[in-house]
């Protein structure tokens, strides 16, 4: 076999007439039709080996192995040892009351408080629980519009952040540490110094500034130095959609849409249901309002074309993988077919084949549909979608303008380059970083940290963690966490939220207001006043002049203004009602496209996309997002470089190869992933890794491409790619815990498109089997009070992983590191499984989250030798956790493979701060016990204990899973199967509803909706579009 | 041939075979009664404290409500150990400069919490809700005896699970009507001492507890007894 044949073989082994055969297969009606991995579709044996396990090879075994002797010795050990665990004595404990009882807290309840968390440009706004004065979960405020109660992976993993025991802990001046104060007295002679000179020799730089205050002080620090510059830089920013607004409209106007609205639905590279996407926790919700065949309104159909595959691509009804340029083109001809003069419309191959189909959607939906540039695609394609969405009169209906969100909205890449172009020349003495981390996040070729480090005589670093920048700082200010600080911010709406803190600060850190009232002349301040000083300005500004004073024709004396009543409603509710931004009456100007993309495409391309799991680098020690799967392929830990199914092929690349990437003269090594539905000729890398001082958890983990970037073309550009011959493991959970169904034996995902399922529902259950329920051996039991069951609809899903972070907070779950996730040993208790349909290169994906299934004929139960799982009353398999010796029958026995073994001491037992962090409702599980999902019993209990205090049944409002809560889609639904009023019965009885792996007459209590898609009966289905 | 063991084989071997079942039964036995003993539930034991607060005095002597300090105790999980203020609300009036009280006043002073220990202390695996308990009618002194006898705290149930069960699995034998869950000295209903409840006598502990079962609704045994109830 040669070398050329060899690689062929490790990355689709199947070999040409297995492939053949397998896609006869996924054509005929009948046969199977979903996988979950390359490896499975080749027909892989080591995929084969990997379902037919409980755990993957290594997980579970004894690696050395050892002799009878020792097998008898370890036996008799823990024989004796067994008994003994039960004879400890409870050893004394303190009690610790309050000396003086804050107002509302009742010992042992938690309370919720409303606050934000910002990032990227627009603000998340949440529902805090505090136990005791320690926040430990977060959730979406319900009241909020940009959130109606569903969060994201990033506000729920903000606790971790805040427990992090890697944060700065101190002020620090080169390294050694100082009191706040010394730092104040540095800062005098310098200030003299500056206020001399007018500020010439002063610069900020921040990332984007949302919060008002901010932006206000910023003003006036710019007031009191008037030669001062103020910059703003984030690596994953905005620049691309201000700079198309400017070209649509001649200013930076923000857009919104209403996807309630809209009936089709055509992304440009956007990936708008995913959390990096502004508004993507709203947008989510209202696009999957859309989605169901039992609403009243009809379902939307969603297209999308993108350069790799994301969650959002996963969701379409029709996805069509393009490189950026072809994406270009191909944008251009749909503006051309729906009305605007856009030349270089070229659209070739399976593009032409939508094009037609999908020009007719869109002018038949004329004012409910709506076209959405990705945040990456250069000004222009924001402009083609500005007119695009104008000449369809989407403008007012799905599509609104409002005024920018960002306090002072800049061209962020000219604004540091601006920078670094004033620092060369000597022109800046004192440098004030707020937040961000530009020695690490800017392009390696601007040369940043050493130029700053070379020419900039004091250097001031306000932020969480000593990081790379710090390291090129004499002055780091330890900045106080979003949980521990008073401040203001903005949603994508423009509502404007209070942030309140829920603890004091943990080491005394600051808010970058509080380090900005030094240049403003407000001295040492705290937040909480700066940020009343600003609102009780903004209150007295809107207040009308009473019309007494108005009517005498008086200077009118500055109005009554009852302050207290604004802010402590607003601070209360997580928002200042009435601040979202009005729709503006937006203004196409003529807009000159452009000649298009000229010549031919690149050899080969690369695209940057921020992290799907730490975003630009800034998460990189939180260990709950590093050890996330990433939507789609699974990853964790690393930054996979994706690469298509054919380019590998090409390029005798498999997973785990090193290449090497050149643009320009620059290199990087990156670690290759092949990805299904990756577009021929292009690689997708991820920003945000290779830190270098990120703190224990996040140094040293993947390949930093901020090394090969650049400022001219920031997330598309053409590469070199280069085999080194090493590799690198990726630690991906794909294909781990996946249930023993072989391609064609029963279906675990069930789908179906709009018109099928129209004309017979009961095409859901064609192929399944669920036997009656007095066929077996096993004792039928009654439920007499409630039956807690689950049902989520896999229509809804999005694939955004909110639900796997917030169990992971509300139950206390551990974190294995990277190592243990290749052994399969990683803990969730919610897994979110992938499913491929149709051909490996542009297949549609289904997202499945996998928890429990809380079987009413536990195979889980009948195996445990000393019943540490058992039924409960109410249907839940309880695992008590005290009685488990770690047998783990129960997981070889389970086919859902949704139980998880601590085969290790994974729970930081020590450090104060993690103490602190986790749930004190749920127990924290030592080495060798076995867990899984609970239904969140804790929830259920404290529902239940309230209800009968007042002698009534639980309401389905009070009672809410995590997962559940934290869905931006709401596509869980948990309630009493009992209650055949509840939303989870009337779900369960619709024809939707399926079980899996019921013939196994399991009997679950999660059941799915299957997934029903709305394709254009003009185009080719997914599986045949190839 | 000649024998090879002794004759006295036969007692030794006889011996050491219902020697190792008496010894093996003794040891078994001996270790149930220790785990059961004060020894390891510390029933009965009273605690070191920072104050050698009475219950006897403040509650038998005086009539202090129990609710005066343990605030929380219908409406939450725990019962609420009372802040230094609650104590203060009386002692800045009175015995003002007993040596006894000096904690109290120096907790109140500096601001830093009285460091008290957890007397009636279960396992971190077990969750327990006092308010639901007050709210079924179990009564404070059936879990935690006659506290007004108590001049110092002592836990007087050995908080193990068989003795949780032992409720769990018959509720009836231990309920009372509500109002007489703060009482103290409450007499489960005999001949001559009946209870009334909802206008009727009862005089008997076990007619009472299922009317109470019925009228307080009580979920079912199997309910109560289900493993999750308490762990989780």
């Amino acid at each position: 076999m040669g070398a050329e044949e060899k690689a062929h073989h490790a990355v689709c082994p199947g070999k040409k007439h297995n492939l053949e055969e397998i896609r006869e297969k996924l054509a005929s009606e009948d046969g199977p039709r979903y996988w979950r991995s390359l490896e499975e579709l080749a027909g892989d044996p080591a995929f084969q080996e990997q379902v037919k396990r409980e755990f993957p090879r290594g997980a579970s075994e004894w690696l050395e192995g050892f002799s009878r002797r020792g097998f008898l010795q370890l036996m008799g050990a823990s024989l004796a040892l067994a008994g003994l665990t039960s004879c400890t004595k409870q050893p004394l404990e303190p009690i610790v009351p309050y000396v003086k009882q804050p107002e509302e807290m009742v010992p042992g309840r938690p309370l919720f408080f409303a606050t934000a968390m910002e990032m990227g440009g627009h603000a998340r706004p949440l529902l805090v629980e505090s136990h005791m004065g320690r926040p430990t979960k977060v959730e979406g405020n319900p009241d909020h519009p940009a959130s109606l109660g569903g969060s994201d992976i990033f506000s729920q993993a903000s606790v971790l952040e805040l427990y992090d025991p890697d944060r700065s802990p101190a002020v620090a001046y080169q390294g050694e540490i100082r009191s706040y104060a010394a730092f104040l007295g540095a800062m005098q002679s310098q200030l003299a110094a500056q206020r001399l000179a007018q500020g010439a020799g002063l610069r900020f730089l921040t990332r984007t500034v949302v919060s008002p205050t901010l932006g206000d002080q910023l003003k006036t620090a710019l007031q009191v130095f008037p030669k001062a510059k103020w910059h703003q830089y984030e690596a994953a920013n905005r620049d691309n959609a201000r700079a198309g607004a400017m070209m649509a409209f001649g200013e930076p106007l923000e857009t919104q849409y209403r996807l309630a609205e809209a009936d089709v639905i055509l992304s440009l590279d956007a990936d708008f249901l995913y959390p990096t996407f502004p508004g993507a926790v709203r947008y989510a919700r209202d696009w999957a309002s859309r989605r169901r065949p039992e609403s009243s309104r009809a379902m939307s159909r969603l297209y999308v074309a993108e350069t790799t595959y994301t969650a959002t691509g996963g969701k379409a009804d029709h996805r069509l993988p393009l490189r950026q340029m072809e994406l270009e083109q191909f944008a251009r001809a749909v503006a051309q077919g729906v009305g605007v003069n856009a030349a270089g419309a070229t659209a070739k191959g399976m593009a032409g084949t939508w094009l037609p189909a999908l020009v007719k959607d869109l002018q038949q939906h004329k004012g409910n549909c709506v076209v959405i540039p990705g945040e990456y695609q250069p000004p222009v394609m924001h402009a083609l979608a500005h007119a695009m969405n104008a000449a369809l009169g989407n403008v007012g209906r799905t599509v609104f303008y409002t005024e920018a969100v960002a306090a002072n909205p800049v061209d962020q890449n000219q604004s540091v380059s601006e920078l670094v172009e004033d620092m060369k020349a000597g022109q800046v003495q004192v440098l004030v970083i707020l937040g961000g981390n530009p020695v690490y996040d800017t392009p390696a070729e601007l040369g940043f940290g050493l130029i700053m480090k070379e020419k900039v005589p004091l250097r001031v670093h306000h932020g969480l963690y000593q990081d790379e920048t710090a390291q090129f700082c004499q002055w780091h200010i330890n900045a106080a966490h979003y949980l521990e600080a008073w401040g203001d911010t903005r949603a994508y709406d423009g509502t404007a939220t209070i942030v309140q803190p829920l603890i004091a600060p943990l080491y005394n850190g600051k808010t970058d207001t509080e380090v900005l009232a030094i240049f403003t002349g407000q001295g040492e301040t705290k937040a909480y006043d700066i940020v009343r000083a600003y609102w009780q300005r903004q209150l007295q500004k809107q207040a009308p002049a009473t019309p007494a004073a108005r009517g005498k024709g008086k200077a009118a004396p500055p109005p009554a203004v009852d302050f207290e009543g604004f802010w402590r409603p607003a601070v209360h509710d997580g928002f200042i009602s009435g601040t979202a931004f009005q729709p503006r009456q937006a203004q196409l100007k003529s807009i000159d496209f452009g000649p298009g993309p000229q010549g031919s495409p690149p050899a080969l391309e690369i695209n940057f996309r921020p992290d799907p799991s730490v975003f630009d680098g800034r998460f990189s020690n939180n260990a709950w997002l590093q050890e996330l799967p990433k939507p789609v392929n699974k990853l964790t830990w690393d930054n996979g470089l994706l690469v298509g199914v054919e380019t590998a092929r090409q390029m005798g690349l498999k997973v785990n190869d090193v290449v090497e990437l050149k643009i320009g003269n620059r290199t990087q090594q990156a670690a290759v992933w092949v990805q299904a539905g990756q577009p021929a000729n292009v690689v997708t890398g991820f920003l945000g890794y290779g830190r270098r001082f990120a703190g224990r958890t996040g140094t040293g983990f993947g390949f930093d491409l901020y090394r090969i970037r650049t400022m001219k073309e920031p997330w598309s550009t053409a590469v070199e790619m280069r085999k080194t011959g090493d590799t690198y493991l990726l630690a991906s959970t794909q294909g781990q815990q996946s249930m023993d169904t072989q391609l064609g034996t029963r279906d675990l995902v069930i789908s179906a498109t709009a018109s099928e399922y129209g004309k017979d529902p009961g095409i859901i259950l064609r192929h399944h089997e669920t036997p009656a329920k007095d066929e077996t051996l096993y004792y039928n039991y009654e439920y007499k009070s409630y039956a807690w069951g689950m049902s989520i609809d896999l229509s809804a899903c999005v694939g955004c992983n909110a639900c796997i972070l917030a169990c992971q907070s509300e139950n206390n779950i551990a974190v294995v590191g990277k190592d243990q996730v290749n052994k399969g040993r990683h803990m969730h208790w919610i897994r979110v499984d992938t499913y491929y349909e149709g051909d490996r290169d542009n297949p549609k994906a289904y997202f499945q989250p996998v928890p429990c299934m809380q079987c009413e004929n536990a195979p889980c139960e009948y195996v445990c030798p000393v019943g540490a799982t058992v039924h409960s009353s109410e249907g839940l398999n309880d695992m008590v956790y005290n009685r488990c010796v770690g047998t783990r029958y129960c997981s070889n026995n389970c086919p859902y493979k949704v139980r998880r073994f601590n085969f290790m001491l994974w729970q930081d037992w020590n450090t104060p701060q993690f103490k602190m962090m986790r749930n004190p409702e749920v127990s924290v599980r030592s080495r060798g016990v076995m867990e899984k999902c609970t239904y969140c019993v804790q929830r259920i209990t404290q529902a239940r204990i309230d209800s009968e205090r007042e002698d009534r049944k639980v309401r389905e409002a009070d009672l809410l899973t995590a997962c559940q809560q934290a869905c931006p889609a709401d596509a869980i639904v948990f309630g009493d199967l009992n209650n055949a009023e509840n939303r989870v019965s009337k779900l369960k009885s619709t024809a939707r509803n399926y079980g899996l792996l019921a013939d196994l007459n399991t009997r679950p209590r999660t059941t799915y909706l299957a997934a029903i898609n709305n394709p254009n009966p003009e185009l080719p289905a997914p599986a045949e579009q190839n | 041939m000649a024998q090879i063991f002794h004759r006295s084989t036969n007692t030794i071997s006889r011996f050491t075979i219902f020697g190792t079942l008496v010894v093996t039964a003794v040891g078994l036995w001996a270790a149930l009664q220790l785990e059961r003993s004060p020894y390891t539930t510390f029933a009965g034991v009273a605690r070191p404290q920072p104050v050698p607060f009475s219950h006897a005095h403040h509650v038998g002597g005086l009539g202090i409500d129990c609710r005066y300090c343990h605030t929380s105790v219908e409406v939450s999980s725990f019962a609420g150990i009372p802040p230094t203020k609650t104590c203060m609300n009386c002692h800045s009036q009175i015995w003002t400069n007993a040596p006894m009280l000096e904690p109290v006043r120096q907790s109140f002073q500096t601001g830093r919490s009285l460091v008290w220990s957890r007397v009636n202390d279960l396992p971190d695996f077990v969750y327990f809700d006092h308010s639901i308990h007050i709210n079924k009618g179990v009564g404070c002194d059936t879990c935690h005896g006659p506290v007004d006898r108590m001049p110092l705290m002592y836990n007087y149930a050995s908080l193990q699970m068989e003795w949780c069960l032992d409720c769990h699995r018959r509720p009836e034998k231990y309920l009372r009507p509500r109002d007489q869950v703060f009482n103290m000295r409450y007499q489960q209903p005999k001949e001559f001492q009946p209870v009334e409840f909802n206008g009727k006598k009862y005089t008997d502990q076990d007619a009472l507890g299922r009317e109470l079962v019925k009228a307080y609704h009580l979920r079912t045994v199997e309910d109560i007894t289900s493993c999750n109830t308490c762990h989780r």
